[in-house]
């Protein structure tokens, strides 16, 4: 007996205690396509995404809401759910991070956008437009929830498109794999190790434009 | 004094533990701090962290399990036989899902090692709370949904209310641990000095050092809700009998038969309300999602078979704890004085703990499971 052997069992105990509030497991799962929106001056204006939720949330998000059709949803009945949805995206910044040759940029309130409702799932189309649009070299975004509550996927079918990029211009899109095999390769140290914990960053969907 | 550490190093020492234990807690809470979404996104990781990992298993099972819930209560609505499968995947991932991410089986362990409780009662406690949690979910779904139609936006809203009062609930819960385990730590501190210094130090409650045989420090009854704890200690009256505080180094918590005296319920109430009040969110998921299937029978029983696997989950960890503090008390028995101390230190470090969890849930410091309203 020694009292290392007590260090032992308190940091054995703690960790399992401090693991156990580290970890989050996605509950929504949005399926994405995005389009980088240039200016006719090449430089890059915004970004429109359509988000498609999982059922499971697309039937907990309209819940209550009134319809003419039983089970059909038009937009102009989800507007007031598409109104809320942006506006609380804002409080985790709509999940879309960008950065202009390596300097952050950020985006002012979605515009354009609303709600649909098809196959018994939620799809939701917002414009981001940028507080100032900029011409880099290179542009990279990355779509991600860093708490991982919403796991994000970019769609299997052009899920990013260029409109009226410059031409030469270059995109390349990482995928997080897929959430299981990322989700794998997470372990303990990820959150002992600083630079490791930024645990959302694993699922990070990151879209790369190099422009000429 | 003994040729080995002296009472005085052996203090520092379990000092040393207890803020070993804190920093190794705030350092995690700092990593987490990381994913508010207010912070800035980090470059990605060039190196990957190497495959496998219990973490990560645990979190692809469980996503893998809660995937295959709204697929499952779809075929339930043609298929009755699906129920099944709905209801033993619904426990599949309440035990995975209890491994991994929540608060709750922290919060049960730590105040399990504070209070010196046993592994049956720590068993009992992880089924009431998991068995509120569900009543919760339901409770909520039931109303809001069910009879009052409400929307989403309500009920997510409702649902974070009860978050943050659950959040609070779990730092007061601390607070109250701290408390109680801080002046019983000082106590053992002060008792374990050499015997002039301790005829010198004036106590300001002078039976203080006499207690830490066992969790009388409960007899602060008079704040707030400890009298749930205060009065189930059966022996609460006779506490007199203990003030031979060298009995710390050989007998180490009350036995089963003190804990299961009367009112030994109203004394976990606390634990059971601070971690059963909040809801899980999957449950609410499943419960609307069912709901609007016209299946909602279905829903509930999912909801209670998530909570029966999620019971059996944190009831695995409770015991783990509780027996690593029953070990590491076996082990400092014999240290009179300074083993003592170090148990009132690890419960102190436990009490603090939950403490850490609920100031870290309350102020956004830890995002675990937290309710994503838009």
């Amino acid at each position: 007996m020694s009292m290392r052997a007590l260090f032992g069992c308190l940091l054995a105990a703690a960790m399992t205690l401090v693991s156990g509030a580290a970890s989050a497991h996605p509950h929504v799962w949005i399926t994405a396509t995005s389009e980088l929106l240039y200016a006719a001056d090449g430089s890059i204006t915004g970004v429109r995404h359509a988000w498609t939720f999982d059922d499971m949330f697309s039937a907990y998000a309209v819940q209550g809401l009134e319809s003419k059709t039983k089970g059909a949803y038009t937009s102009e009945e989800l507007k007031p759910l598409a109104q809320t949805n942006v506006e609380s995206l804002k409080e985790y910044a709509y999940f879309t991070f960008a950065r202009a040759d390596g300097k952050k940029e950020r985006f002012q309130e979605p515009v354009d956008y609303f709600l649909d409702y098809k196959d018994t799932v939620l799809t939701l189309h917002f414009t981001l437009p940028l507080k100032n649009p900029v011409k880099p070299r290179q542009l990279v975004l990355e779509v991600f929830d860093r708490s991982f509550f919403i796991d994000f996927q970019m769609a299997k079918d052009s899920p990013v498109k260029l409109v009226g990029a410059p031409a030469g211009c270059q995109m390349k899109l990482e995928r997080p794999n897929d959430g299981t095999a990322s989700a794998q390769k997470l372990n303990e140290q990820t959150f002992l190790n600083g630079e490791n914990s930024n645990f959302g960053m694993m699922f990070a969907n990151k879209i790369t434009v190099d422009c000429p | 004094m003994k040729p080995q550490l002296s009472p005085l190093a052996r203090g520092l020492l379990a000092s040393a533990a207890v803020l070993l234990v804190v920093a190794v807690t705030d350092a995690a809470l700092h990593d987490l701090l990381a994913q508010n979404p207010f912070g800035a996104p980090r470059p990605a990781q060039a190196a990957e962290p190497e495959a496998s990992g219990l973490i990560g298993w645990l979190l692809a099972k469980q996503s893998e399990f809660y995937r295959q819930m709204s697929s499952t209560i779809r075929a339930a609505k043609s298929d009755g036989s699906a129920v099944w499968t709905l209801l033993f995947i619904s426990f599949a991932y309440g035990i995975f899902h209890a491994a991994g991410p929540g608060h709750g089986k922290a919060v049960i362990a730590s105040y399990l090692v504070a209070n010196r409780e046993t592994a049956r009662r720590g068993i009992a406690l992880s089924f009431a709370s998991a068995l509120m949690q569900s009543l919760v979910a339901i409770l909520i779904v039931g109303i809001s949904a069910w009879v009052l139609n409400a929307t989403a936006k309500t009920m997510c809203k409702a649902e974070g209310v009860i978050e943050i009062a659950s959040y609070a609930l779990i730092a007061l819960f601390g607070l109250r641990l701290v408390w109680v385990k801080g002046r019983t730590f000082i106590g053992a501190l002060q008792a374990t000095q050499p015997v002039p210094a301790m005829a010198g130090v004036p106590h300001h409650h002078d039976h203080d050092h006499h207690h830490h045989h066992d969790a009388h420090d409960h007899h602060q009854h008079d704040h707030g809700h400890d009298h749930h704890h205060g009065h189930g200690r059966a022996h609460h009256d006779h506490r007199h009998d203990h003030v031979h505080d060298e009995h710390c180094g050989h007998s180490h918590g009350p036995t089963p038969s003190e804990l299961a005296g009367p009112g030994g319920w109203r004394r976990g109430f606390a634990a059971i309300l601070t971690v059963g009040i909040r809801p899980c969110s999957g449950a609410i998921l499943v419960l609307v999602f069912a709901l609007a299937q016209g299946l909602f029978w279905a829903g509930i029983a999912a909801t209670f078979l998530m909570g029966l696997g999620t019971a059996i989950t944190v009831a695995a960890i409770a015991v783990v704890a509780v027996s690593a503090k029953d070990i590491a008390a076996r082990l400092s028995a014999g240290r009179d004085g300074g083993g003592a101390l170090f148990m009132r230190g690890i419960e102190f470090g436990a009490a603090g703990l939950v403490l850490l969890f609920g100031v870290g849930l309350l102020f956004g410091y830890i995002a675990a499971e937290r309710t994503t309203c838009f």
